[in-house]
């Protein structure tokens, strides 16, 4: 009796220790941020423009930067990305072609995204001719996020049960009408917190737009899809080994502006996922 | 007159023969319940007459089955189940309201109108014994009904498409006998307008309410007749058997 209460409270102690080491390093990490970063924060900051080689002045256009890929991606990769799931899913017949597919997207998932930067460099900027621009890193943001979309996506559109689907047909309803008025509105909340945490890790990426759209020095606002544009992580990056004698503050600052921007999103996925969780019924 | 023939009906799952060689007729207006152990084929019956196991890879079938001399297999797939209505095992109510429930079948084939999906919607549920239990919170989440209620709102959604036949598979397995005896009720109300096939398990209620009964064992059909005259004096051992509770 007393072994077993004393096993239970070791292995108790040993899952405690555990959670603690994952939770440790990313609490630490955020402390620092947020406590190095704040100082820098400033209304200069946030909306003026680098000066004296970034230096100096603020960091308006790596977020708007930032916001225009974003938004780029995900223009092009949630459409593309719930219509292929949406065939993959309720469509396509399970056969040796759709099981490749699958295991392309699970693979693709798994690609360094630094392949996917390459790939961007060769197909959008040199091979089409877009050049490094807004569209090429969209479009090279969108391919690296469409495995993300595609599978959470196939996941909340699997989630809704198959007896749905059934009564729907026996009524009469085509395969259309059925993913339109019974699956696609009961998927909806898992499919836009994937699509979002999909987007928010795009947000974060450095390697796919390093070759594709990133700009080491733009103090400007880009005008059109085919200009450069500067983007928060590759300017952390630039800030902290290109740059000599820039004052922490500022690599800080950028640092929690750009935690921030993807910390909302998360936030906004979570919200609507237990928004969603407590009204289901089934 | 013969509402639906079937002909030399086999079928198959990959390699698993589940119906063989089935041949018979349901007559209009009746209710036959077709009885059976586990795996005899009932369910998949069913489901061969309104084609839902279209929605299954790797099946086979053979044979004909005629819907008003008609080839269902045929006919365009969406018409078909329009005239053939299942109600399943378990109740499955879709997730939105009682009235969004029934009015659904209708809406899909271009129903409109406010108006007259009440009516449809009305008739419907007072065809299913449920209009007075419902009425007053029709805009209710469908799932606030209790089973026997979720039953019956099923039975409604399947009438609110005006079809010719209606399967039943089990249609009360999870349901207590007061909600059994309502839907057993419905049925019997519904003989003058559909031709109603009740597959169950419970031999009793086969007793109950059906006009004719079928026997299925394995796969094959092993005796069809009159219900009465097949529970008073079967003409094959193994129904015998089955309906007396020896076996199944």
């Amino acid at each position: 009796m007393r072994d077993t209460r004393r096993a239970e409270k070791i292995a108790f102690t040993g899952l405690l220790l555990a959670t603690i080491l994952v939770v440790l390093p990313v609490a630490l990490i955020l402390f620092l941020i947020v406590i190095r970063g704040i100082p820098a924060l400033n209304f200069e900051f946030l909306f003026g423009m680098p000066r004296e080689g970034m230096r100096a002045g603020g960091i308006f256009p790596a977020i708007v930067g930032t916001i225009y890929l974003v938004l780029g991606t995900a223009i092009f990769s949630i459409p593309l990305g719930i219509l292929a799931a949406v065939y993959l899913n309720e469509y396509a017949k399970k056969n040796w072609l759709t099981r490749l597919v699958e295991l392309a997207i699970l693979n693709l998932a798994g690609v360094p995204s630094i392949v996917y930067g390459l790939f961007g460099l060769g197909l959008f900027v040199t091979f089409l001719g877009f050049g490094a621009s807004l569209l090429a890193g969209s479009l090279t943001l969108a391919i690296m996020t469409l495995p993300v979309i595609i599978t959470s996506t196939r996941e909340a559109l699997m989630a809704v049960p198959r007896s749905f689907r059934e009564v729907s047909f026996s009524l009469g309803a085509s395969r259309w009408q059925t993913v339109r008025y019974v699956v696609l509105p009961n998927a909806i909340p898992g499919i836009i917190t994937g699509t979002i945490l999909g987007l928010s890790r795009a947000a974060g990426e450095t390697a796919p737009i390093l070759f594709t759209v990133a700009a080491f020095y733009l103090p400007r606002l880009p005008q059109s899809i085919f200009d450069q544009a500067m983007a928060l992580p590759y300017h952390i990056y630039v800030l902290s080994t290109q740059v000599p004698n820039v004052n922490p503050r500022i690599q800080y600052g950028t640092i929690l502006v750009l935690v921030s921007m993807i910390f909302i999103l998360n936030f906004v996925a979570s919200f609507i996922r237990t928004r969603f969780r407590k009204k289901k019924v089934w | 007159m013969a509402k639906i023939r079937i002909e030399n009906l086999s079928f198959w799952y990959d390699k698993l023969q589940a119906l063989k060689k089935i041949s018979f007729q349901v007559t209009e207006h009746k209710i036959l319940s077709v009885i059976g152990p586990a795996n005899s084929g009932k369910t998949t019956f069913l489901r061969v007459l309104n084609r839902l196991y279209e929605l299954r890879d790797n099946i086979l079938i053979e044979g004909k089955v005629w819907l008003d001399g008609e080839d269902i297999f045929k006919l365009d797939v969406q018409v078909l189940r329009r005239r053939v209505g299942i109600v399943f095992a378990l109740p499955v109510p879709l997730p939105m309201s009682i009235f969004d429930n029934v009015a659904y079948g209708p809406r899909l084939h271009g129903i409109r109108a406010k108006s007259k999906l009440g009516e449809i919607v009305e008739k419907a549920l007072q065809a299913a014994a449920l209009w007075d239990e419902v009425k007053d919170r029709l805009n209710t989440s469908a799932y606030k009904l209790s089973g026997g209620q979720q039953q019956r709102l099923c039975i409604a959604r399947t009438l609110a498409v005006e079809p010719e036949v209606i399967l039943y598979d089990e249609p009360c397995s999870g349901l207590d006998p007061i909600s059994t005896l309502k839907v057993e009720e419905a049925m019997q109300q519904l003989k003058k307008d559909y031709t109603q096939i009740l597959v169950t398990n419970n031999v009793k209620q086969a007793a109950r309410v059906s006009d004719e009964t079928a026997f299925f064992l394995m796969g094959e059909l092993v005796e069809i007749g009159e219900t009465r005259q097949l529970f008073t004096s079967p003409r094959d051992k193994r129904t015998e058997d089955y309906i007396t509770g020896r076996f199944g």
